[in-house]
């Protein structure tokens, strides 16, 4: 079976005036013996959002884009979804190109927003009935959806609500129902739980979920860590718009070097104290970082006080130590060398 | 799930265009209120000062109303028009973001920019024809508004009202949130008082410099469309220049128009 969104090589080049989609990264980019990336900033100054990225995924699946700010998650959702031009390379959603069959693409998916977009000159029922219309949806067709969808996602005492008045939660809960109303084959959600309470995010969880279970094709871009776990059947872990590992989150997981990772800050630029960091049985690897070190170990907080001593020794004085337990977390922060948010 | 076939079944781009054309009427129509007050204010205290006011203490001569009130009526209109556009523009592709939807809907997105461009031009069609009898009650009889030659007032009103809908769509796509108000006092202020809208074009003989100067500015053959159409007796420019300038124009403004809209549609 074909694959329902496919990219091949996907490169997306932003001019060096335009850097509204990129954030500068975080602390260094590079650790020590980590995986080290072509740096997005060509000689022009110019910076690739998408570099080489091919993406497979399958129908029915619940696919999750994992990375920091200025990954390329949102250009990715943008050239899947017809709204940002890839420099080169193609994509397909649905087997419809992506450039050449832009109305083909847009009519078999659904789109959830980063922020909620609802168009605020309509009440809540009008968002959904006219973007019935805009899909074809006869006025009864488009109307039995909308209040089947508001009932199901309990904003149906809101549908002649001026679309202010909903809470944060409920517009974006307006948003799917607007994404779904089409009913499309593929539905895009953009950090959807960005900016939604706890609870609200819950919610938001088990909506997914049950569409998930309806058969849809699911693709969602976040950077929390959990969510991703919870929800995705795969997983594409990206950066600097490169794809870094994809595989399931529990073998992803597994990936993820040591059981341990301990992070260690010191006082001063300390080189020799990795070097004796590294000779300590049990320790897999040392990064050196601008604050001080991190450690991968097999033996969990086990090593923290040899590696207090092994720093000690080569005179540095440690001011902190943070230990985390091996998860997605983790692999992110050894692929990239840096941490999600 | 619906079987593949749904999703190739025939969905005409018309449809899709008049849904969006549908949305502005309601929306439109939602904010008659606001809209009416927004872009009738301007030319109804015009009116009331130069058309009644002024000549009631005679520091005008009586005939001024019917130079000015074609005027007056291409003024609203292209208010209207340009701003009816413009504003929601800058807002939606700004910060609202409100566009989205539309531009994720099934058709090309230059009918999307093509339909914002219809619903600013019926708007500025309407706001011209509701000032036309508001100026007649004011002023007094118009000589040329009558049966005969209502093909040729609504021809130059929709040429017009299209021209700055056009330029609206150019101005809300290439301006930023921020230099909403820099908009009203560098494009549009200048617009209006070089306009021809307070004396007939013919009457800039003596300043020739300004007069070949303001033939880049659309209101002026929207104000002396209106004067050929509706006082034919006050000095104006032919119709037929008229016509081929406002469609020079209006062509001009639709592709620099959509050439930013594009832009900020598929980035």
């Amino acid at each position: 079976m074909p694959a329902m969104i496919e990219t091949r090589s996907l490169r997306k080049v932003y001019p060096a005036a335009s850097r509204k989609r990129v954030t500068p990264a975080r602390g260094t980019p590079t650790p020590a013996g980590g995986v080290r990336h072509p740096t997005p900033h060509r000689g022009t100054g110019e910076i690739a959002a998408l570099d080489g990225l091919d993406l497979e995924v399958q129908e029915g699946e619940f696919f999750g884009l994992l990375g920091p700010n200025g990954a390329g998650k949102t250009t990715t959702i943008g050239v899947l979804t017809t709204r940002v031009n890839a420099t080169s390379g193609e994509a397909y959603v649905a087997g419809k190109n992506v450039v050449t069959d832009q109305v083909a693409v847009r009519r078999r998916i659904g789109v959830v927003p980063q922020r909620p977009n609802p168009d605020r000159g309509l009440n809540v029922i009008e968002n959904l009935l006219f973007h019935g219309a805009y899909f074809g949806l006869s006025h009864a067709v488009a109307m039995q959806r909308a209040m089947a969808l508001l009932e199901q996602f309990e904003i149906a005492d809101r549908a002649y609500a001026k679309v202010d008045e909903l809470s944060g939660g409920q517009q974006q809960r307006l948003m799917i129902s607007r994404a779904l109303l089409h009913e499309p084959r593929v539905i895009f959600l953009d950090e959807p739980t960005v900016g939604l309470d706890p609870q609200a995010r819950l919610a938001l969880w088990d909506i997914l979920r049950i569409l998930h279970a309806q058969g849809r094709t699911i693709v969602m871009t976040t950077h929390y860590m959990q969510e991703a776990d919870e929800l995705c059947d795969r997983l594409a872990i990206i950066d600097r718009g490169k794809l870094l590992a994809l595989d399931t989150p529990s073998r992803l997981m597994a990936q993820a070097p040591g059981s341990t990772l301990i992070d260690l800050t010191l006082e001063g630029d300390c080189p020799a104290a990795a070097i004796l960091c590294r000779a300590i049985n049990g320790v897999q690897r040392v990064d050196e970082e601008p604050a001080g070190l991190r450690a991968y170990s097999d033996r969990g907080g086990e090593l923290i006080p040899a590696l207090i001593h092994a720093a000690e020794e080569a005179g540095c004085h440690v001011q902190n130590i943070n230990l985390s337990k091996p998860s997605l977390e983790t692999l992110f922060v050894a692929l990239t060398g840096r941490k999600l948010a | 799930m619906k079987p593949d076939a749904l999703d190739d079944a025939p969905l005409p781009v018309s449809d899709v265009f008049f849904a969006m054309l549908r949305r502005d009427i309601r929306v439109a129509r939602r904010e008659l209120p606001f809209f009416l007050l927004r872009t009738t204010m301007q030319p109804l205290l015009l009116m009331v000062v130069f058309g009644y006011l002024l000549p009631k203490m005679g520091m005008v001569a009586k005939g001024y109303t019917a130079t000015l009130l074609p005027g007056v009526v291409s003024l609203s209109l292209a208010l209207s028009a340009v701003q009816s556009v413009s504003l929601p523009m800058v807002a939606q592709f700004g910060f609202s973001k409100e566009i989205e939807d539309r531009l994720l809907a099934p058709i090309p997105s230059h009918l999307v920019a093509l339909e914002l461009v219809t619903a600013g031009t019926l708007q500025g069609l309407f706001a011209g024809l509701f000032v036309l009898p508001v100026g007649r009650l004011i002023m007094g009889a118009i000589p040329g508004l009558g049966f005969s030659n209502s093909l040729q007032i609504l021809s130059v009103m929709l040429l017009g009202a299209a021209t700055f809908s056009a330029l609206g769509l150019l101005i809300g796509c290439a301006i930023n949130p921020q230099q909403i108000g820099l908009m009203f006092s560098s494009i549009i202020g200048p617009m209006i008082f070089f306009g021809c809208m307070y004396y007939p074009w013919k009457g800039l003989d003596s300043v020739p410099v300004m007069k070949y100067a303001v033939l880049v500015n659309p209101l002026v053959y929207v104000a002396e469309g209106m004067r050929a159409t509706l006082t034919p007796a006050v000095p104006h420019m032919d119709l037929t220049v008229i016509a081929i300038a406002l469609v020079a124009l209006l062509l001009f403004f639709w592709y620099l128009g959509l050439r930013a809209f594009m832009r900020r549609a598929v980035t």
